[in-house]
């Protein structure tokens, strides 16, 4: 399709943006909706540090109760996520298309991965009485309980973002499939994966402050 | 040529039912009219709501409300009024309709994503509303949910949060759509510069709400949290702390004034040079203090805590951050001063709104100095005072540059010129209404009338009475505004494409606009407001090319 121009007095013409068809556009403004994400997870961030700040020995202990394991195999599990997510849209632009399909759907299986291991992880503590709420969690010490609370909140949110992710990787696999992402068209897939970078970096951001302080 | 009306783009295609044809619609112009529709509705039925606890309060003592339903129908009407009308207020309404044509664009960057926003919008006002039919009552929070009172109440607060938190993202939605569009959209050879300052508005108003919106949607989830799981954060009984509830609460909110007012700005900058024939007075500083109120007006929430338990430093640097966030406003104000000087002057009805909002915002703005001094703000906190200093900005400014926007570019939206003498008559009982029902708030919060009381001293009769009065005058030039857009629509006289000799892109292309506005795009190396003799000097052909 011929670019549309605008002219001046001279007659020199000057292309004008496609509002139906803009590459930069936007991947601009995924860029933006990530700074929101990244205002709200923030204040998470905050609300995090000035509490541990207020309590930091009990923060300590109770960090001393999560798995450090399981949450450093679910980091590594992201870690490849992300290594096999942007290598599917690298290959997606060289025209690989059948590898760049297989490679997000290893990324759906190893998100998928990801959200079992956090599922156990949270089951065990709800056995064991630990949740917002419960009984035991409020017969502990205030210091504790925060602990808890934002744990279960940040860790939650950052589950339902997985969740979403998953959503859209599949949607990317049914776009590639119908030809709604081709290697000349790529902006969809582009963003996803900036979005599962994001995520990703989150949990980078979340394992440390919630399993390691305690080790 | 066949305007917006007639033919229209929907997310699925084509539709024969006309119903069908607005709600799914994705052309900003059908949108913003769709915005508009919802939003005046709601709006008067929270101006009833005020006409109603102003009748409650003009004697002293009970008269027919109970103290519970005037709690909660001063958080209905704080909650309509400000998540449900004055947010979205002029961005998703004027904006949506003039942002694309002003830029020279066929419409915003994301369509579709525009389309979502009014969805979500109106799914948030459901869930608002959905409070009112559930039996519990609305909630009695005031608009501003403090912890610990939000996490105890047994009325119905959760809805409400939940509609909060929706129409966050509809905002969100719509300030990255704005962001994008203005970033991309512009007519080749437009740079920042050369935008009306209308759009500055938006650009600043779209930042707002990109950085401030995500703030206050995880503190209200947090809070909906802390209501079904008892989380803990915000409840002092299990170590958390309700006074960072009020930071994160005013961080957004603070902000939030800035976002209704800033659009206002542009409204004025707009209006004041067509009806002075001339150009801007300091185009540039108008732009900059814009964006530097947005910037400024970011670090400033500590002032509605100056009360609550923050330390004396942290009370010094919020009161001196606040004292400079007055100080780009000063310039925008001295430049349209400016403008006025020797230009010549036309009292129409957008002009005469427009400079209505100027007295009531300096007035509103200098309360709001006083309230900014951390001594008198002891005395005068959770006074009347601080309801009057709110109201002369936001319904004194706000409302009327809105009001002065709607005048002003009615026939631009309906092709059709409203009367004249009904405008000005409109606008003579809302200025003398407004007046008369907030300046006495001054002198009763003064003399230490408290806000949100269901009932006062008898002291305090005359002020409130003059203010039922003022209320009423306030209603019925509201309603001759509704009576006489109404009426235009019928009878008006046909507009024509620039009925104001003004010079923005809007006014080069026919009123009602055709559906993506523009046929050619054209090439804008030219100046806002370009005036000579009192005519604009830009002049385009059919293709959008310039006419010398």
């Amino acid at each position: 399709m011929k670019k549309e121009m605008a002219y001046d007095i001279q007659g020199n013409s000057y292309p004008v943006a496609d509002y139906n068809d803009d590459y930069d556009g936007e991947k601009f403004g995924f860029w933006i909706f990530l700074l929101t994400e990244m205002m709200m997870f923030g204040v998470l961030f905050l609300l995090f540090a000035i509490n541990f700040y207020r309590h930091s020995e009990l923060f300590g202990i109770s960090s001393g109760n999560l798995n450090v394991w399981l949450g450093g195999v679910n980091t590594v599990i992201l870690l490849l996520s992300t290594y096999t997510m942007g290598l599917a849209s690298l290959m997606m632009r060289q025209g690989k298309v059948r590898v760049s399909a297989y490679l997000v759907g290893t990324t759906v299986v190893m998100a998928i991965l990801f959200l079992s291991i956090k599922a156990f992880e949270w089951s065990v503590d709800i056995h064991h009485g630990i949740y917002p709420g419960s009984s035991i969690l409020d017969a502990k010490d205030k210091g504790e309980i925060l602990f808890f609370g934002l744990y279960f909140v940040m860790t939650g949110l950052h589950g339902l973002h997985v969740i979403v992710g998953i959503a859209l990787m599949s949607w990317v696999l049914l776009l590639i499939r119908s030809g709604g992402v081709r290697p000349e068209h790529t902006i969809v897939m582009k963003n996803v994966t900036l979005y599962w970078d994001f995520v990703h970096l989150i949990w980078i951001i979340l394992f440390p402050i919630f399993y390691m302080i305690g080790v | 040529m066949p305007s917006f009306y007639h033919e229209t783009k929907t997310v699925f295609g084509t539709h024969k039912n006309p119903i069908l044809q607005w709600i799914f619609t994705v052309d900003h112009k059908r949108i913003a009219l769709l915005y508009m529709g919802v939003m005046f509705t709601l709006f008067f039925l929270a101006v009833s709501a005020a006409v109603t606890m102003r009748a409650e309060l003009f004697f002293p003592g009970p008269q027919f409300l109970k103290p519970h339903t005037y709690n909660e129908l001063f958080t209905f009407h704080g909650v309509t009024m400000i998540f449900l009308f004055i947010v979205p207020g002029i961005p998703a309404a004027l904006g949506n309709f003039i942002l694309p044509l002003m830029l020279g664009a066929r419409d915003l960057s994301f369509p579709r994503l525009n389309l979502l926003s009014w969805w979500l919008y109106v799914i948030g006002v459901a869930t608002a509303y959905s409070a009112l039919m559930s039996g519990h009552g609305f909630a009695d929070t005031g608009w501003t949910f403090y912890a610990p009172y939000s996490l105890r109440t047994d009325s119905h607060v959760l809805p409400t949060l939940i509609a909060a938190f929706i129409l966050g993202i509809s905002s969100i939605l719509t300030g990255i759509n704005f962001v994008v569009t203005i970033h991309r959209l512009r007519a080749p050879g437009m740079g920042f510069f050369k935008m009306p300052l209308f759009v500055w508005g938006l650009y600043s108003t779209a930042w707002i709400q990109v950085l401030a919106t995500p703030v206050i949607g995880i503190t209200l989830l947090l809070v909906i949290l802390e209501r079904t799981l008892n989380i803990g954060i915000f409840d002092p009984t299990k170590g958390g702390d309700p006074i960072l509830y009020e930071h994160l609460f005013w961080i957004y909110s603070h902000p939030a004034v800035y976002l209704m007012i800033l659009p206002g700005f542009g409204i004025v900058s707009e209006v004041l040079t067509t009806f002075t024939r001339r150009t801007i007075f300091g185009y540039h500083a108008i732009a900059i203090s814009s964006a530097s109120i947005a910037g400024i007006g970011y670090l400033v929430w500590g002032h509605h805590m100056l009360t609550s338990g923050i330390s004396d430093m942290a009370r010094i640097i919020f009161s001196l951050l606040t004292f400079l966030v007055a100080v780009p406003t000063g310039v925008k104000i001295f430049d349209w001063m400016a403008t006025l000087y020797k230009g010549s002057i036309i009292l129409a009805t957008p002009m005469l709104w427009i400079l209505g909002s100027i007295v009531n915002f300096t007035i509103g703005g200098l309360t709001g100095l006083t309230l900014a001094a951390i001594g008198a703000d002891i005395h005068l906190h959770d006074t009347y005072f601080v309801v009057a200093h709110f109201h002369y900005t936001i319904l004194g400014g706000v409302m009327f540059m809105f009001i002065g926007g709607l005048h002003y570019w009615y026939p631009k939206i309906t092709g059709k010129i409203y009367d004249e003498v009904r405008g000005r008559i409109a606008f003579g009982l809302m200025f003398m209404g407004f007046n008369m029902l907030w300046f006495p708030m001054f002198i009763a919060g003064f003399l230490g009338n408290p806000r949100r009381y269901f009932d006062y001293l008898p002291t305090f009769t005359i002020y409130h009475q003059m203010a039922g009065v003022g209320a009423v005058l306030v209603a019925s030039g509201l309603l001759t505004i509704l009576y006489n857009f109404a009426r235009g629509l019928k009878e008006g006289k046909e507009a024509g494409p620039n009925p104001w000799n003004a010079t923005t892109l809007e006014w080069h292309i026919s009123s009602p606009p055709p559906l993506e506005n523009f046929s050619k795009i054209p090439y804008v190396d030219f100046d806002p407001y370009e005036y000579e003799h009192g005519e604009p000097v830009v002049h385009f052909d059919e293709n959008f090319r310039r006419v010398v």
